[in-house]
Parts: structure tokens; sequence; C-alpha cells
């Protein structure tokens, strides 16, 4: 069991562990919104990965939305280069 | 394995972001002021298309080609018809590599979906997609922030 999963999946990657699979999954775990204030350690990687998935498909959706304020203000409103300067001083 | 990849400088990842998009937007703004602007569903339509398509290519071209899935997304994104065969072939013989001595099965119909939904995951290992889905992550909530800021911009 445990050489299968050892086992190289592809060359310059010498051995997968499950600690380094559980690090990353706890990198991710640390990204997500609702997990990272709950504070528990003892998320399963499964529910990782799906609140992962649920996090992703929330942010597109969101884009998505951001995308229809967007153009429907654009249709109104003229862009210049000096605004633009003044969003980028705003934003940095 | 190389944690620091993770790492992402982020004013400086916004910084490039936000001026590939405006200028996207301001070349957007100018060829709508062109045609007639009807405010009809189909435009509507079409210029979320166009925001989003500015707004994932900027999102890729800030990050360039040190990652996986903004190369995918770059690839998809400049042959947008093709990308689609080229999808299914890599993902079919990535399938067959990956169901050599990987994680048990209810593991992998999660992994599945978080493939479909990060750029280029059809076709990594699982421990790239989970580096790659943390990047990707942090550069979609800053997309998403970033854009939020210029539509204040504008609402006020």
């Amino acid at each position: 069991m445990s050489s299968r999963r050892s086992r190289s999946r592809q060359s310059g990657v010498s051995s997968i562990t499950d600690d380094q699979i559980n690090d990353l999954v706890s990198k991710l775990h640390q990204l997500l919104p609702e997990i990272r204030d709950r504070r528990s350690d003892k998320v399963s990687s499964a529910k990782v990965l799906q609140e992962t998935c649920n996090y992703i498909r929330s942010l597109h959706r969101e884009v998505d939305d951001l995308s229809v304020r967007l153009s429907e203000l654009l249709a109104t409103t003229d862009i210049s280069g000096d605004q633009a300067a003044i969003i980028r001083s705003l934003l940095m | 394995m190389a944690v620091h990849r993770l790492s992402l400088n982020p004013s400086s990842y916004k910084t490039r972001f936000t001026q590939r998009f405006l200028r996207a937007l301001m070349k957007i703004n100018k060829n709508k002021n062109r045609s007639s602007t009807s405010s009809s569903f189909q435009e509507i339509r079409r210029g979320r298309r166009r925001i989003k398509i500015a707004a994932d290519g900027s999102m890729a071209s800030a990050v360039g080609s040190k990652r996986a899935w903004s190369r995918a997304m770059l690839y998809k994104l400049r042959t947008r018809t093709r990308h689609q065969a080229w999808v299914r072939k890599i993902s079919t013989a990535a399938k067959r590599k990956r169901d050599v001595g990987n994680k048990p099965e209810e593991e992998l119909s999660r992994t599945d979906d978080l493939r479909r939904l990060v750029p280029g995951g059809e076709a990594m290992d699982f421990c790239s997609l989970l580096e790659e889905t943390a990047h990707y992550i942090k550069c979609l909530t800053t997309q998403a922030h970033v854009m939020q800021s210029i539509a204040d911009f504008y609402s006020t």
C-alpha cells in the first residue's frame, strides 16, 4: 500500500509522501474563508477539497457579477488615461 | 519540494494586473463608443464577456508563464475553439497516468471537480494541482478586489 503511494508519477519528482500532501492541503485550508475562522485543525482533506471547489466557484461568480457591473458602468462612462492613473494610485 | 514557490508578492502582482486590466478596459471602452451603444440584452452579454476575458487575460499575463494554470489560461484564451479538443486529449491521457499509484477513489472524485475548476487542472498530478490551486485562489481574490475597486470608483 505504502509502496503504491510513494511510486514516482513523473520524472523529476522522487516520491510524494502523505506528509507533503497533508502540508499542501493545510495550506489550502488556510486560504479558505470559513474554515479559517473556525480554527479547527481536524478538518479532513476531503472536506478541504470540497470547500476549495465551492470557494473557487463563488469567486468565479463574484468576478462574473463584477464583469456585468463594469460593462454597464463602462457603457455610460469614458475612461481617460488620468482616471486610470487615479485608480492605480488608489490600489497601490 | 520547493515550498516557497507558493509565495506570491501581492503588491507587484496587483500592480501588473491593474495596469493590464485598465489598459484593456480603455480599449474596450474606445471600441464601444465607435459603434452605437444600445443597451440591448445582447450588447450587455457581449460586453460582459469581453470584460471577463480581459480580466482573465490580464490575470494570467500578470502571472506570466511561471505557473501551469496561467499558461493553460493564456493558451485557452488564444485558441478558444481548438482548446476544447486539446483538453479532451490531455485529460484522457492524464487520467490514464493518474490512475497508476494514486490516492483512493473518494479523493479522486473530489479532485475531478477541482481539476475542472482550475485551468490546466486536468493534466496535473495531485501535488501540483494543490499548489496551483492555492496560487490560483490568491490571484482570483486579487482580481475580484481590483475589479470591485474599479466598479466602486465609477459608481460614485
